[in-house]
């Protein structure tokens, strides 16, 4: 059989998929629409809950893919699946004897709750607007200001009808907790506000991290989620809230207003649905076959699924469905 | 002058912007372990005061934390430090010291 694999995105997924799958004597080939590897974690600073920087994860994944030798198509975008494979924008199509889907997520386009206004106010940003400023290594008001008090919007893109999203994205509440953290050490006279609907910290440490942002770090959290936002005379941000835990409304003025913005299924999804038979959940994301012990499989012979096209995960989650998947392609294919 | 029976209601927002958080800070300086609350309510659900008055305990010291200090002196005048709500805290919070310090940095509300 053949042992060429088409894997479909070079994020920490596809890498890892890469590597463990030419560990096995497959011959992967990874498809990768950015110019480099890596996936949305380029983009990253530091990762939860243990402020890794990105680098320290993305840079042996690289390094493991170019020892290895596994062949790498970099600005390669997939425009659909064919019968053994994918069809790159401009027709040519890349075959093997199997097919790994780690197309990934998007990132909810904040713009879309217009009452927050991203894009419109100067001082409202994104937590990949945050991250990008940590990389850049500085972190200011549209003013040039040092922000002084900063309020994060958990859920933005997440749990809410009027944007179509009944899904938790469930990695944002950490991510907002680490980047409070993070603004806190950077500013430390600086107030910081979270407002949250719900706090999940499922992860290890992840918990932890929420109590010594608290006691620690005095990040107060506020339950109660913003329900609009309006920029001052003076180019700040007033927001306006329910205390839901006192049961009163609550104002206050801010510097910087981020929206932690959740994920949503990837945008060629129902592209890769309708070419290779597959089935778009609820939810936007990919329906694996099942949640358990067809997790990684699609219910189509020959195609697999690892990472975040199939729903929100950690970095770590998406590793192991990295290697998960080169288990069952492997034995797929007899190897 | 007539009296008509109008009046003005006051807002009833909480104002992060205008509240004084001078006795909050203090509060959370003496018992910082306050800072972790998360809210379950347990305190709330077992005081002996709060199930024979309108006493609620986790919303005093919320308010508290708000800067928003009218009536919680009072309130806190309910409490018999009774000591079960620490009992059940989850967080391993003081709250029979909580109430103690309110009353304290409140004194002058």
């Amino acid at each position: 059989m053949d042992k060429r694999v088409v894997i479909i995105g070079g994020g920490v997924a596809g890498m890892q998929a890469a590597l463990a799958l030419k560990e096995r004597g497959a011959e992967p080939v990874i498809l990768e629409k950015e110019e480099r590897l890596g996936g949305k974690l380029r983009d990253w600073h530091r990762l939860f809950p243990t402020f890794t920087p990105a680098a320290e994860v993305l840079e042996p994944l690289r390094e493991g893919i170019a020892r290895a030798g596994i062949e790498v198509r970099t600005g390669a975008e997939v425009e659909c699946l064919s019968e053994g494979g994918a069809v790159l924008r401009g027709g040519e199509c890349i075959e093997g004897g199997a097919t790994v889907i780690c197309s990934g997520f998007d990132v909810f386009d904040a713009r879309i709750k217009e009452e927050y206004g991203y894009g419109i106010y100067d001082n409202v940003f994104t937590t990949v607007d945050v991250e990008r400023m940590f990389n850049e290594g500085r972190v200011a008001t549209a003013q040039g200001g040092v922000p002084q008090r900063i309020a994060f919007l958990h859920c933005v893109g997440s749990r809410d009808e009027k944007v179509g999203a009944h899904h938790c994205s469930k990695v944002c509440c950490i991510t907002g907790v680490k980047q409070a953290i993070e603004m806190k050490e950077m500013f430390p006279s600086a107030e910081i506000y979270n407002f949250y609907m719900d706090i999940r910290m499922f992860g290890p440490g992840y918990e932890e991290l929420y109590r010594r942002a608290q006691l620690e770090y005095n990040i107060n959290f506020v339950r109660g989620r913003i329900s609009e936002a309006s920029q001052t005379i003076d180019g700040r941000v007033q927001i306006k809230a329910e205390d839901t835990l006192v049961g009163r409304p609550l104002k206050m003025t801010v510097d910087m207003l981020v929206l932690i913005v959740g994920m949503k299924g990837g945008s060629r999804n129902v592209a890769f649905a309708g070419s290779g038979g597959l089935t778009v959940a609820d939810n936007g994301f990919m329906q694996p076959q099942d949640s358990f012990l067809g997790n990684v499989s699609s219910g189509r012979k020959g195609i697999f699924y690892a990472g975040t096209v199939t729903a929100p995960k950690n970095i770590g989650e998406s590793l192991n469905e990295g290697v998960a998947v080169a288990a069952r392609v492997a034995s797929y294919l007899g190897l | 002058m007539p009296q008509f029976g109008f009046s003005i209601s006051k807002p009833r927002a909480i104002n992060l912007d205008t509240n004084d958080q001078v006795p909050a800070e203090r509060l959370l300086q003496e018992v910082p372990e306050l800072k972790t609350c998360i809210a379950c309510g347990g305190c709330t659900a077992t005081c002996t005061a709060g199930n024979l008055t309108d006493f609620n305990f986790r919303k005093m010291h919320t308010l508290v934390r708000r800067g928003e200090y009218r009536e919680v002196y009072e309130q806190m005048d309910k409490c018999m430090l009774c000591g079960k709500c620490r009992l059940v805290c989850p967080r391993g919070i003081n709250t029979r010291a909580v109430v103690i310090k309110i009353k304290r940095v409140l004194g002058d509300y």
